[in-house]
């Protein structure tokens, strides 16, 4: 496995700090570490050697001080961003570079190629009314797709809605993102969702719901039931820097760490919830710097860097699997487009903000340049990928578009296991309003 | 309140005795249509076999797994081997250890009663343990344990036992991974508990009051109703039951004496059960675990001691989706779920001293419910008291009127009434006012009967 300075980081503030105390020991423990009337004499009579720890409930010991200070979070160190390669797509100097190997590099680079074409496209159907809403993950495409090739393919993964990526990478196609899209009869979701909500069980990816952070407990949920059927795989839980102040982050979190999950956290904190800043979203360090104080592994990442997604999404796996215990990544990285097809991003961010994050941070391009480096990729092949790309996406849409709707009936399944007599009441009562109102609605079919 | 007496299993034993002796006079008398039972006497006298048979056919019909077609499943009417059950107005107290002893009082014979000792649910074969509703769910959860290795059970404080016992002896016999203490965070528990189910597993979550499932409430609404649908059947979170005591227990004030069930009852995909003593208590919540859709199942806690009854050893399930009815009568038909139940049972004893028959139907589960066996009833009676504990406006008894008044309006003699909780908070200091009590309920039977 890789092996990645996560250890190696001494930027820990706390940890300065408990190398100044001393060392606990059964006789340095203070009368309050038990309740016997003894140790109080005992205690007693060594007044004058004062306690230097107690210990709490749960066994805790901590350290007494003296000394009244409130801890200033500005004075604390501030957590770095792991990254492989620069902006320029060069490796750096002291960064360990993953061993991709050429195959799984250009497998990568393809997806993210696919996904902004397919994102691209979809925006446009979007604006033309051909599908009713989409969001992009223009921006984002490292991060997603360099930690779906460092996940098993049964890793389960729960996601928000700007992860498509990891489904692409597990070979959900551009049609079937199409069929979702358009609500037609080949929709997985049966057309009950809007646009984006994608979902496959044989891909082990849960369908996405809108809600915000929900996916995040259930997560750990997943991830305890394959750690009792003591499978060698993970959970991996997706959110974006807003979802974590939903309550669903920390319940997550808590249930996580007291429970030792084998489940994944992964934070694309790309700066905005819509428009809200994340200046407006917390105050602390970014997302990462919460780990601690659950008691949990962490990692802040490059989320604009593929190769560092990779390598930091491999080595917390291992941590989870091999400790059974969870771990938080923190992914920076940059919302290039809207929100979604309802926003509109000029309202509150300055085109200047964007223009530099595209031009001098844009993920594919740093990728492609380390593809390049290495003599694996060239211009002349990405003009035919890009094309394909785009011509596959084209076509994708359209079949989507000649494909049928789900039948009528359909609409009152699958809310339970079995139709209950109510639902299958109403289901006939439509029927009965149809027959009385032939002609008033479209696509009554079924 | 007085354990000594209240608790006392020798007490109910004497009772249930006495009982014995009702039931079977009552069973003699039946067809002379004059009949004095308790609430729990149902569970002796039942109608007969060929009243009950279609309704239960057609729902387990449609549903796959249904009680009757699984195998541990017995429903079928037959000869009760069960001694009289019996509750005793009581009160009590959370994590109280002093009367488990009357849960895990006399263990029973087989107790099977001979030929000609009426009809009634044979809810298992072989021996019953008099016990507490608390003690049955116990045994239920313990038997959902033992037959399925993947069940978890967990919540606040379920490890040691449970603030209100329930859990109590689970973690000793099936370790801390499948029986343990969750962070004290609703919204967690039924979010982990989603996730759990949703990879094909059992996840038994315990809610420590129904007053504090409210955190929890996108999880169950947002999520857990809605898992199967929006991924087009591709998953699921069928083997998720979310278990949590309910409903006024005598000083409980606003928030340990909410009965909730009509939040819950308003979001498609969910199952709503709540039972009325112990026996039905164990069957319903095995059936609610088993059952492959997310059910809730809110726990009268007012019963957890006061309703000892003979609780079936065995593996048995109660059938969600249908209505019992309890008691049969001619004038009015009176429809309640829960510790209600018991309310309107003393009521119906009332009513009949005035010379007034009443039907009582326990609804046990409120989503989906059971409407064709309600507006058989309606049909038959002309009249129709809903009661339950919960505020009147938007309270389930509401969508039961509803739904009747559009089968039976024609048979209807008089105004749906409800009997219900009022539009306020729960009042601490006021509750004896606040609830629908036996005598508003009576009032309400006397309306419909006079209109």
């Amino acid at each position: 496995m890789l092996s990645l300075p996560l250890s190696t980081r001494c930027v820990r503030p706390w940890a300065a700090a408990t190398q100044k105390l001393p060392k606990v020991t059964k006789s340095t423990t203070s009368h309050m570490s038990s309740a016997g009337s003894e140790t109080t004499r005992a205690a007693a009579a060594t007044r004058d050697a004062p306690a230097k720890v107690g210990v709490y409930a749960g066994g805790k010991e901590m350290p007494f001080t003296s000394i009244l200070r409130i801890e200033d979070p500005d004075k604390l160190p501030v957590w770095p961003v792991f990254r492989v390669l620069d902006d320029d797509g060069s490796v750096r100097a002291d960064a360990v570079e993953p061993k991709l190997g050429k195959e799984t590099a250009l497998k990568m680079y393809g997806n993210m190629v696919r996904l902004e074409a397919m994102d691209d496209i979809f925006y446009n159907a979007q604006r033309q009314g051909r599908i009713s809403f989409y969001l992009q993950s223009a921006g984002e495409e490292a991060l997603q797709m360099g930690g779906a090739a460092a996940l098993d393919m049964n890793d389960m993964a729960f996601t928000q809605y700007r992860e498509p990526g990891l489904l692409m990478w597990r070979d959900f196609g551009v049609q079937s993102f199409a069929d979702q899209c358009l609500s037609n009869i080949s929709d997985l979701g049966k057309g009950r969702q809007m646009p984006v909500h994608y979902g496959s069980k044989e891909l082990h990816y849960q369908t996405v719901s809108s809600p915000l952070g929900t996916q995040i407990p259930q997560a750990v949920g997943a991830g305890y039931a394959l750690k009792l059927s003591g499978k060698d795989n993970i959970a991996v839980c997706y959110f974006g820097d807003g979802a974590a102040s939903e309550g669903d982050f920390h319940a997550a979190l808590a249930l996580a760490a007291t429970r030792d999950v084998p489940v994944l956290f992964v934070c694309r904190n790309n700066g905005y919830a819509i428009s809200t800043s994340v200046a407006d979203q917390y105050r602390g360090d970014g997302i990462v710097s919460r780990a601690p104080g659950y008691g949990m592994h962490a990692v802040r990442v490059d989320g604009n860097d593929a190769l560092a997604m990779f390598a930091a999404t491999a080595e917390a796996r291992r941590v989870c699997l091999s400790q059974k215990k969870p771990v938080l990544m923190e992914a920076m990285t940059y919302r290039l487009g809207h929100h979604s097809t309802s926003d509109d991003w000029s309202r509150y961010r300055s085109s200047n903000e964007v223009k530099q994050w595209k031009a001098n941070h844009h993920p594919i391009r740093r990728f492609y340049s380390y593809l390049e480096g290495k003599g694996w990729w060239d211009s002349a092949k990405d003009r035919v990928l890009r094309d394909r790309e785009r011509r596959s996406v084209l076509i994708a849409l359209e079949t989507a578009e000649r494909k049928a709707k789900p039948s009528l009936g359909s609409m009152f399944e699958d809310v339970y296991e079995v139709v209950p007599p109510h639902l299958q009441e109403q289901k006939h009562q439509l029927y009965a309003h149809l027959e009385r109102n032939a002609g008033r609605y479209d696509g009554a079919g079924g | 309140m007085s354990p000594s007496v209240a608790r006392c299993p020798r007490s109910l034993a004497a009772g249930s005795a006495g009982l014995r002796n009702v039931v079977l006079s009552a069973t003699s008398a039946s067809s002379t249509g004059s009949r004095i039972r308790s609430a729990s006497d149902s569970l002796l006298l039942r109608p007969p076999r060929s009243n009950r048979e279609p309704r239960r056919q057609r729902w387990t019909a449609a549903s796959k797994g249904g009680a009757l077609a699984r195998p541990r499943a017995l429903h079928p009417p037959g000869f009760p081997n069960r001694r009289a059950s019996s509750v005793v107005d009581n009160d009590i107290d959370e994590d109280d250890d002093s009367v488990a002893a009357g849960a895990h009082g006399t263990k029973g014979a087989s107790a099977a009663a001979g030929p000609g000792s009426g009809c009634g649910t044979r809810y298992a074969e072989g021996p019953s343990t008099r016990m507490n509703l608390f003690t049955a769910v116990n045994a239920g959860l313990r038997t959902a344990m033992e037959t399925d290795d993947t069940a978890i059970v967990f919540g606040e404080d379920v490890a040691f036992g449970g603030v209100f016992r329930c859990t109590g002896g689970l973690k000793e016999q099936f370790g801390p991974d499948r029986v343990f203490d969750s962070t004290l965070c609703e919204q967690g528990i039924a979010g982990f508990a989603i996730g759990y189910a949703s990879m094909g597993k059992t996840a038994i979550a315990e809610i420590q009051f129904a007053d504090y499932i409210f955190p929890a409430f996108d999880q169950i609404v947002n999520e857990a109703a809605k898992f199967r649908y929006r991924s087009g059947d591709q998953f699921n979170c069928g083997g998720l039951t979310i278990r949590a005591p309910c409903g006024a227990v005598g000083h409980g004030g606003h928030y340990h004496s909410q009965s909730p069930e009509s939040y819950f009852a308003h979001t498609p995909g969910l199952k709503v059960v709540m039972p009325r003593n112990a026996t039905e208590a164990k069957g319903l919540l095995l059936a609610s675990v088993r059952e492959p859709d997310p059910v809730i199942f809110f726990e009268p806690k007012i019963l957890y001691r006061t309703s000892v009854e003979d609780v079936p050893d065995g593996d048995y399930e109660v059938p969600l989706g249908v209505a019992d009815v309890m008691r049969e009568g001619t004038d009015v038909t009176l429809v309640g779920w829960g510790a209600q139940l018991r309310v309107m049972s003393e009521a119906c004893d009332d009513a009949e001293k005035e010379g007034i028959s009443c039907e009582l139907i326990d609804l046990r589960t409120i989503l989906p419910w059971d409407f064709d066996t309600v507006s058989r009833s309606v049909k038959k009676t002309g009249r129709l008291v809903v009661s339950h504990e919960a505020p009147r406006t938007g309270g389930f008894a509401a969508e039961v009127a509803a739904d009747m008044q559009e089968r039976c309006f024609l048979h209807l003699e008089a105004p749906v009434q409800r009997v219900c909780g009022y539009d306020t908070p729960f009042p601490l200091v006021f509750e004896k006012f606040y609830v629908p009590g036996r005598f508003k309920v009576l009032d309400a039977v006397r309306d419909a009967v006079n209109y």
